[in-house]
């Protein structure tokens, strides 16, 4: 009785294992093979088609494209299942999964993990029309593995009503703020100071590296295999956001904000000031919006002059298990080509990657935050360029967090940022 | 009989007994037992595929290495024998530093986490369960009673239950949202969900508030099995209400409620959707399962060590629990 108890109890629990037990396997080198020949109809493997731009691209490469002909194939539209479906489909070399989108963030460990094709020789794609910070992220070890396609920046979103023009240093906007905001909390009919993403989720990652590399600051070393965040930079970048509580010009309710919920809060008209992404303008500018007129785009402010945006972003790459490299080639190339670009931006608001773009008069007159991506993106630092992304990440955004709410200090909290990258680059 | 001296349930449980005993006693037909076990047979192989492989499967990559990169800059195979160094990693604290050395874990490492997250776990699974036994047993009560618009207390009661997790945990970000409704109608100014004592407090809120009407339907199912003349034998002898809750309610609505414990215990300790959506883990509400599924982006066969490791604290707690309630059932009955 008792060990028959048992015994389904372990069957039962054993669901717990089963989860990790899925898509085992492992790596294979980084050998390329066969040259930019395969042709035939291919399938593109991208995230969930928000921006509804995937019927334009796959209309337009079939038609000119009838014997190689594109399938696209969505995935869910949560960054996570993304890259574990991506993840189980390289290890277990599927020939199906020709051309793949990738996060920035991804770039790395997939090139580390030899899945993509690294673009060089018969790959090599002419790169010189793209802002170079989109070609830096899709790097790993000097070489290209994959071709950007979408771009994104952060912005600083600010009450024009309330202040007369952006401030462009993290002193002017907290003396901007002196009087007209609440300290430590949002209460009452006056806005709270700033706020990010400074919830503990991958947004944090994104606004403590750019309070960071705003000074000066990294956070890995060139090769992505070592730590630089503990630094006397990074302290002071890190510390106008550890300041930002402490002092009050961050309202607390900051600390569980995500893109969303900070920008439902500006929009309500309960702060002063807002980083976030070009995306948030369209809603700003909509129905729901309180401060519909009210609100200026500007580039993120630094400790003297202008900041460093992390830079997010999707591109295209190809799978070395695919049959059909040759097609793939080409497609990275369609994705990149102007009309696709324009099409993106206009249908999809995706940031584009050509550089003349954000300085198209008719693109211009339609998105007038162009010019300030623009700059925000030319300044813009890749997130760490590591293969240990998922642990890298953890790193910060635990320490970042905990010193955010006065766990620790800034200098402590680096200190362990620094050991723990340290130690998920030797393999924990 | 008097109600102190010998309580009522022990009768119960006795004849119950007896009548098992009966049943035991009859000898089975040998080639009736073959057949059964062929007609079982398609589902113990299928059973042994989808579940024992994957757990097999799970272990031995527990002991196994992780890819590390190489000079060149790629990942190695990984997979080589790694002893128990996955095990001492999480259980021990123990991480590569730079320079080959092994060190303590650093804070932001998913290592340091390991025992605060089986602290956390456990403590919401005491404190949930302990408020929905209680809740629980307070709402089985009053769906039992004959009263007029019973059906329409049952149907509040049961609805929470009915909505899944995912979207009961959106519905609680609204409520727990700083300017929401819960810190205007307590009058506080609470960030819910980012500070620690109360994203703690929220999701045990949330979790009882759902899952109450699970642990009020079985116990309400067990008092249904009490036969009304035991309550009025005792009216008869003098019994108040309280003594007869503790002396004929209780004792007789036992196992129902073991088991609605026990299923409790279990579905908390492997609590992951509730504190991810609230919370994502932050402001110390990173349960067990959460840790497994943030290492598995990181390395699978370090992972399966944490879930190996997981599977074997809830297996023991539940055995633990099966045996507490059983030994009592069982000792009540064969006395």
């Amino acid at each position: 009785m008792r060990g028959k108890g048992a015994a389904a109890l372990a069957g039962l629990l054993g669901t717990a294992l089963v989860l990790t037990a899925c898509g085992g396997g492992s790596s294979d080198g980084g050998s390329d093979s066969g040259g930019a020949s395969g042709k035939g109809p291919f399938t593109f493997v991208t995230g969930k088609d928000n921006s509804g731009t995937m019927p334009y691209i796959a209309d337009e490469w079939n038609k000119a494209h009838p014997d190689e002909k594109v399938t696209i194939k969505q995935q869910s539209d949560s960054a996570d299942q993304q890259l574990s479906d991506l993840q189980q489909h390289f290890q277990s070399k599927d020939a199906n999964y020709d051309v793949v989108t990738v996060d920035v963030v991804w770039t790395a460990e997939f090139a580390a993990k030899g899945w993509l094709v690294p673009l060089k020789d018969d790959y090599a794609i002419d790169q010189a029309a793209l802002l170079p910070a989109t070609v830096d992220a899709a790097t790993y070890n000097g070489t290209q593995y994959a071709a950007p396609y979408a771009s994104d920046g952060g912005l600083l979103y600010y009450r024009k009503d309330l202040v007369k023009k952006a401030p462009t240093t993290w002193d002017e906007l907290i003396a901007d703020c002196d009087g007209k905001t609440t300290k430590g909390t949002i209460k009452g009919s006056k806005p709270g100071c700033y706020a990010g993403q400074l919830a503990k989720y991958e947004g944090l990652t994104v606004n403590a590296a750019e309070a960071i590399n705003a000074t000066g600051g990294t956070i890995v070393s060139e090769d992505g295999k070592s730590s630089t965040v503990d630094s006397a930079q990074a302290t002071t970048g890190l510390d106008f956001l550890v300041n930002g509580f402490k002092d009050g010009y961050i309202p607390k309710e900051a600390l569980g904000f995500k893109e969303t919920e900070s920008l439902n809060a500006f929009s309500a008209g309960q702060l002063m000031f807002m980083r976030n992404w070009p995306y948030a303008a369209a809603i700003l500018s909509g129905d729901s919006s309180k401060v519909a007129d009210k609100y200026g785009i500007a580039p993120l402010p630094g400790p003297d002059g202008h900041g460093a945006s992390s830079l997010g972003g999707h591109s295209v790459a190809i799978s070395q298990y695919s049959d059909t490299k040759g097609s793939a080639l080409e497609f990275l190339k369609f994705m990149q080509s102007e009309e696709v670009q324009r099409n993106d931006l206009t249908v999809g608001t995706l940031a584009p990657v050509l550089s003349s773009l954000y300085t198209d008069e008719a693109l211009v007159k339609k998105f007038t935050y162009l010019p300030d991506l623009l700059k925000s993106i030319e300044s813009a630092v890749p997130r760490p360029v590591t293969p240990f992304y998922p642990a890298v990440t953890q790193a910060i955004q635990t320490n970042a967090y905990a010193a955010m709410q006065g766990d620790t200090t800034t200098a402590e909290a680096l200190k362990n940022m620094a050991a723990a990258i340290n130690s998920a680059a030797a393999g924990g | 009989m008097s109600i102190t001296s010998e309580p009522i349930a022990e009768n119960a449980a006795d004849t119950s007994g007896k009548r098992r005993r009966r049943k035991r006693d009859k000898t089975i037909h040998t080639g009736e037992s073959r057949l059964a076990f062929l007609l079982l047979a398609p589902t113990l192989i299928m059973l042994t595929v989808i579940v024992g492989y994957p757990i097999i499967k799970a272990i031995y990559q527990s002991f196994l290495t992780d890819p590390g990169l190489d000079s060149s800059g790629f990942f190695n195979e990984g997979n080589s024998w790694n002893g128990l160094a996955n095990y001492k990693h999480w259980l021990l604290q123990q991480c590569p530093g730079a320079g080959g050395v092994t060190e303590s874990c650093p804070t932001g490492n998913l290592g340091a986490q390991f025992w605060s997250s089986v602290g956390i776990t456990i403590g919401f699974t005491v404190v949930t369960v302990l408020l929905e036994t209680i809740i629980g047993m307070c709402f089985a009560l009053m769906m039992h009673r004959a009263f007029k618009g019973r059906a329409l207390v049952r149907v509040a009661i049961l609805i929470p239950w009915a909505i899944p997790t995912a979207v009961i945990a959106k519905l609680w970000i609204v409520i727990f949202d700083p300017q929401g409704v819960l810190n205007n109608v307590l009058g506080t100014d609470f960030a819910w969900t980012s500070e620690s004592g109360p994203a703690r407090a929220a999701i045990v809120i949330a979790d009882v508030w759902k899952t109450t009407p699970f642990i009020a339907l079985l116990i309400l199912a067990g008092l249904q099995g009490i036969s009304n003349e035991i309550y009025e034998s005792a009216k008869v002898d003098g019994a108040n209400a309280w003594q007869r809750f503790w002396r004929i309610t209780l004792p007789l609505v036992k196992p129902a409620l073991a088991v609605a414990v026990i299923f409790r215990s279990l579905d908390v300790l492997r609590m992951y959707d509730l504190p991810w959506i609230l919370t994502q883990g932050a402001n110390g509400t990173t349960t067990m399962s959460i840790l497994v599924v943030r290492q598995l982006n990181s390395g699978l066969n370090s992972a399966s060590a944490l879930s190996t490791i997981t599977f074997i604290i809830i297996f023991a707690i539940a055995l633990g629990l099966v045996r507490l309630f059983n030994a009592n059932i069982v000792e009540r009955g064969t006395r």
